[in-house]
């Protein structure tokens, strides 16, 4: 470890080690520094990802896709099954990860391209001067160290201290986090070619059950509730009660925890020599709670907007603008959109929830997108979704729809 | 401050730091620490997926 570098990511999740690569690959100096002892462990994730995107960014690699699928099944309260393909489900499926090894994959890539990986190393504060962050104090096996540099990235996900050290408030109001559990479960039957998605207040009040599978035989089974329980019901029971009944003979094999920021975009995400990205800049879909491809993508722009000022000597908040500008046109663009269609269905009932798949019967829904779901229900149930009427606004058809392209990055 | 937090029960996901309104929780190696900032809001328990919080008043 040196004294000084150009940029300190905190962070190795997929956003920190998206940002380091892209930073490194052009030269600079990077220190991509991570608290737990192992990078991609323990999981906090479905691991459920649209393979098209990741595409985008990644060579797709065998070693950590545990499973493809070929779209979703979501089900009613009534249990009324709707199934989507694969290019409607959103940001959530296509790809099943297996996050442990796909951490790791991201984090040797920024590795390779010249960055400095430190593990079991905790940011426990930021070097401020001039109302400039300079560097970032760490402890490493129970030594402090003070390390200096032009900017900070902060990646340091849902329990992120790296923004509010900085003085900008990135607090989750409560029901804006949801509040999850997952098992991973062998031994079960469960069909490898769907991700499954269960609604209804007697499963999942204010948010969703979900069956990841994860091969043959093997699946991730989660739940994840926004805002707050009655207070003698906790999210480890709903999970129990369901996996009892579907999967009584299922093993589990792994208990995963966990929060996903649901709570939208938040006032600002730079400051002088400061950058957040990823969790920790609730970047996640609020609707969805996937995060993933958010994160990769808010970390490419955030290193290349890194890169930018520290060539030109300007890493003012006024500066890095840019990638508050740009992450916001286009990332930010659907997670308004998404809150937007999560705070509505939030307030449905279980009725309004069955009405809404009824209305979806005979419908072909094999190529549309997630926001041409919420179209064809906006279209068949105007006065119950009334409230989503601002995102159609300007569509006139919704085949004009360019809500996922992402190839004006660059 | 008389937050408990069962360490035998939490999975240090850090939820509870990401909701608390004062910023007085840090996830720390596998354990959660409380400083002297914490206001009781109770916000932390009611967050937790396992319960791993109690707050007292």
């Amino acid at each position: 470890m040196k004294d000084r570098y150009d940029i300190i990511v905190v962070g190795a999740g997929p956003a920190g080690s998206v940002t380091a690569k892209t930073v490194a690959s052009k030269g600079l100096d990077v220190l991509l520094i991570e608290k737990r002892q192992q990078i991609g462990d323990p999981v906090r994730c479905a691991e459920g990802v649209n393979k098209k995107y990741i595409a985008n960014f990644l060579q797709p690699d065998p070693a950590w896709i545990s499973a493809e699928v070929k779209g979703s099944r979501i089900y009613a309260p009534n249990g009324k099954m709707v199934e989507m393909g694969e290019e409607l489900s959103g940001v959530e499926v296509g790809y099943v990860l297996e996050r442990k090894i796909f951490d790791r994959a991201l984090a040797m890539e920024a590795a390779r391209a010249g960055a400095q990986v430190m593990v079991k190393t905790r940011a426990t504060g930021l070097l401020i001067n001039n109302g400039y962050v300079t560097g970032v104090k760490v402890q490493y096996m129970g030594k402090n160290y003070d390390i200096q540099c032009d900017i900070v990235i902060g990646a340091d996900g849902i329990e992120s201290k790296i923004g509010r050290w900085a003085g900008i408030d990135t607090t989750i109001k409560p029901g804006g986090l949801c509040s999850c559990m997952q098992y991973l479960i062998t031994d079960i039957d469960v069909d490898p070619d769907f991700c499954e998605f269960y609604l209804g207040t007697h499963i999942a009040p204010s948010g969703y059950l979900w069956v990841f599978p994860k091969g043959k035989n093997k699946a991730n089974v989660g739940i994840g509730i926004s805002g707050f329980l009655p207070k003698n019901k906790r999210v480890i029971d709903l999970l129990d009660d369901f996996v009892k009944k579907k999967y009584p003979k299922g093993k589990i094999i792994e208990i995963i925890y966990g929060g996903v920021p649901a709570c939208g975009t938040i006032e600002r995400t730079v400051s002088n020599g400061l950058i957040l990205v990823g969790d920790a800049a609730r970047q996640s879909d609020p609707l969805s709670g996937g995060g993933i491809f958010n994160s990769i993508w808010a970390g490419e722009i955030a290193g290349k907007v890194a890169v930018k000022a520290i060539k030109r000597r300007d890493v003012s908040a006024e500066f890095l603008q840019e990638y508050e500008r740009k992450w916001r046109a286009e990332i930010g663009k659907n997670i308004d959109t998404s809150l937007i269609v999560k705070n509505r269905f939030l307030s449905l009932n279980d009725d309004d929830m069955n009405t809404l798949a009824d209305s979806l019967e005979n419908m072909d829904l094999k190529t549309t997108n997630l926001l041409g779901l919420v179209w064809a229900l906006f279209k068949s149930n105007k006065k119950l979704l009334w409230d989503l009427r601002s995102i159609f606004k300007d569509i006139k058809d919704i085949n004009d729809v360019d809500f996922d392209d992402i190839n004006s990055i660059n | 401050m008389v937050i408990k937090v069962n360490r035998y029960k939490c999975g240090y996901c850090g939820a509870c730091v990401s909701v608390c309104p004062t910023g007085a929780i840090e996830l720390i190696e596998t354990w959660i620490v409380v400083d002297d900032t914490c206001n009781n809001c109770g916000i932390c328990s009611r967050i937790c997926p396992v319960g791993a919080l109690e707050v007292s008043t």
